[in-house]
């Protein structure tokens, strides 16, 4: 990216300052490299994104920030309803609700070493990855409202899961506001088939050790400690969300002429928020967050079955679960006053700090976990939401490396037998159906993750709690 | 109908996703071959048996608008029915294209799909004829 324009406001700081049409600034965060690094479109897409009515203070990208469609993966922006703030598709992505979830296994690698393969080998088999692959569990039209309007809360009901974990997931398992209704047919049949999936792409399951601690005392309330063995799931609302994303985004082209929205990009249609496309949305999207939260619950409940076999010994407790692709109803303070607004985040992590009402008891001093996710070799992070990022970013963070390299330039670079034997040598085992999905999800093909978290941690939008590393990775 | 000389099909570069994009003598053929781009992100369609047919008719304004819900209704397609195509027909005319699509059920043994498609964007989302009179039918698809 030309940084030329931009004016530098910290090391960690860009702002551009509003151009023809932006009503607000656009401030991208990230050290001098990785913004150097970033896609010159992820200049473009922000300071689009300034240019839609309602928005409040700035529209942001953060550290992991690259070219998306409208929004940049990424993005974080909040609208004002009362101010003709808008609701966008494109803001919230395809993969509605896509995020992270980590578990607390009460492990040590010694004790899972002798039986690494046979827990690869187990988890491949028990979780569905990739395309094609079916759940065990079909539910029909009822079956599918219940879960919409339940999400993970509905999970735990129907068995999949235990009662405790509801504290440890954004909005306590169940999204508020989930309009079924509003949700297509073709949207449910897509789903009909997916629940307890894993997907494909980015998304997998990993078992991971913690490598180093930052934040001793953060780390002690989250219940990790150096050598402890977690699980990590990256998934999302699967097919329903797609299709809903997919839908609504067509929508709101034509809500977007009939409110004389002026779009710089076609793939930034959206809605009034107060709207009837808005509103259907809102309640069609916190469906999709359900049918993710529902999702990831019951891939928790399938990894419990196995470990229960493989490692009896093993506790899988939740530490917590967040979601990337999102827009929110939440209080923020903007210049000194209190505001609701709906945040839009983008491949963006919530990254509440200390003291908010929505967090469990246990991270009322610390923040709320920030689990950022890596990519089969490369290291996952563990952070921790700040009080500042509240002004920084509506609370947001990083969510990734995200990536750096092409697919096309990933599959010429690297073959995914390669890539698989690489990682067994240095004691990861991959278990995945293709060896092309490896070689496009290679780690070399993503940007440095270091990077990404250390210049989140000194920006102030999350601090560093723990390094994770991979040492299993079911992979879609 | 067989393809013209001209009809092929590429992929092109997106950092995170991967766009697709058919050329024909024709917008059908053109939309056809972006078809072909779509299932070589998934697997290799010389692999796929077209053995069954599914038909698909959407309505669009625009043939850009047309095309990107061409494609979405074969993702659409792909994941209820858990098929693959590796063949295509498409007739369009005035706002309403007609399609084909012949395939069957995935195998992941023999497929080994890569990925699966979560929907066609309106990224580099272009209908349009070269200088050549060539029809240039293009997207980038979320996967």
């Amino acid at each position: 990216m030309n940084i030329d324009h931009l004016e530098q406001i910290d090391a960690y700081t860009w702002r551009l300052n509003p151009e023809t049409g932006m009503h607000v600034p656009a401030i991208l965060y990230g050290d001098e490299a990785l913004v150097r690094a970033m896609d010159d479109k992820v200049l473009e897409q922000a300071a689009n994104v300034a240019r839609l009515p309602g928005i409040v203070q700035a529209s942001y990208a953060m550290p992991d920030a690259h070219w998306g469609y409208g929004f940049p993966i990424g993005g974080v922006a909040a609208f004002d309803a009362a101010a003709g703030g808008v609701v966008s598709a494109g803001g919230v992505g395809f993969d509605v609700s896509c995020g992270v979830r980590t578990l607390l296994t009460g492990l040590k690698r010694p004790a899972v070493e002798p039986v690494k393969a046979l827990l690869a080998d187990a988890l491949y088999a028990d979780i569905p990855v990739g395309l094609g692959s079916h759940g065990k569990i079909r539910l029909d039209t009822q079956g599918l409202d219940a879960m919409l309007k339940g999400g993970a809360r509905w999970a735990v009901e129907q068995g999949w899961g235990e009662a405790c974990d509801l504290a440890r997931i954004e909005e306590h398992g169940r999204m508020e506001g989930a309009r079924p209704e509003n949700v297509s047919a073709r949207a449910k049949e897509r789903q009909r088939a997916e629940m307890g999936t894993l997907g494909s792409g980015n998304h997998y399951l990993e078992v991971q050790e913690v490598a180093e601690i930052f934040d001793a005392g953060a780390a002690q309330a989250f219940g990790i400690a150096a050598g402890d063995l977690v699980v990590s799931i990256h998934c999302g609302s699967r097919g329903l969300g797609h299709q809903i994303g997919t839908e609504y985004l067509r929508l709101m082209q034509g809500a977007a002429k009939q409110y004389g929205i002026v779009l710089p990009d076609r793939e930034l249609a959206c809605a009034p928020i107060e709207s009837e496309v808005g509103q259907e949305y809102l309640g069609a999207m916190r469906a999709a967050i359900n049918c993710a939260l529902a999702n990831r619950q019951i891939l928790t409940h399938l990894t419990r079955q196995v470990f229960a076999r493989v490692l009896p010994a093993a506790r899988l407790e939740l530490l917590y679960d967040v979601s990337h692709n999102t827009c929110k109803f939440e209080e923020h303070l903007v210049d000194g006053e209190r505001r609701r607004l709906y945040v839009h985040r983008k491949g963006a992590t919530r990254a509440f700090g200390p003291g908010r009402p929505d967090l469990p008891a246990a991270f009322a001093e610390t923040g709320q976990p920030v689990l950022i996710g890596g990519s089969m070799g490369t290291a996952s992070y563990i952070l921790a939401g700040t009080s500042r990022s509240e002004a920084l970013s509506f609370a947001s963070a990083c969510h990734g490396a995200g990536r750096s390299m092409s697919r096309h330039q990933a599959t010429r670079t690297w073959q995914g037998r390669q890539v698989i034997d690489q990682l067994a040598e240095r004691g990861i085992l991959i278990r995945s159906p293709s060896y092309r999905g490896v070689a496009e999800e290679a780690p070399g093909a993503y940007k440095d993750v270091h990077a990404v978290v250390r210049a989140s941690d000194r920006a102030g939008l999350a601090r560093l709690v723990a390094r994770l590393e991979p040492i299993v990775c079911i992979k879609g | 109908m067989t393809d013209s000389d001209s009809a092929r099909w590429e992929h092109f570069e997106h950092m995170a996703d991967i766009g697709v994009r058919g050329f024909g003598a024709t917008p059908d053929e053109a939309f056809s071959q972006a078809a072909l781009a779509l299932s070589a992100v998934i697997c290799d369609p010389a692999s796929i048996r077209t053995t069954e047919k599914v038909e698909v008719e959407c309505e669009a304004a625009d043939l850009e608008l047309a095309l990107a819900d061409w494609l979405n209704a074969l993702v659409y397609e792909m994941s209820v029915r858990g098929m693959v195509f590796g063949r295509f027909r498409v007739d369009i005319a005035h706002d309403r294209l007609k399609g084909i699509a012949w395939g069957e059920p995935v195998d992941p043994l023999r497929h080994r799909p890569a990925v699966e498609i979560k929907g066609a964007t309106y990224t580099e989302l272009k209908v349009e004829r070269e200088a050549g009179g060539l029809w240039r039918a293009q997207c980038v698809v979320d996967v």
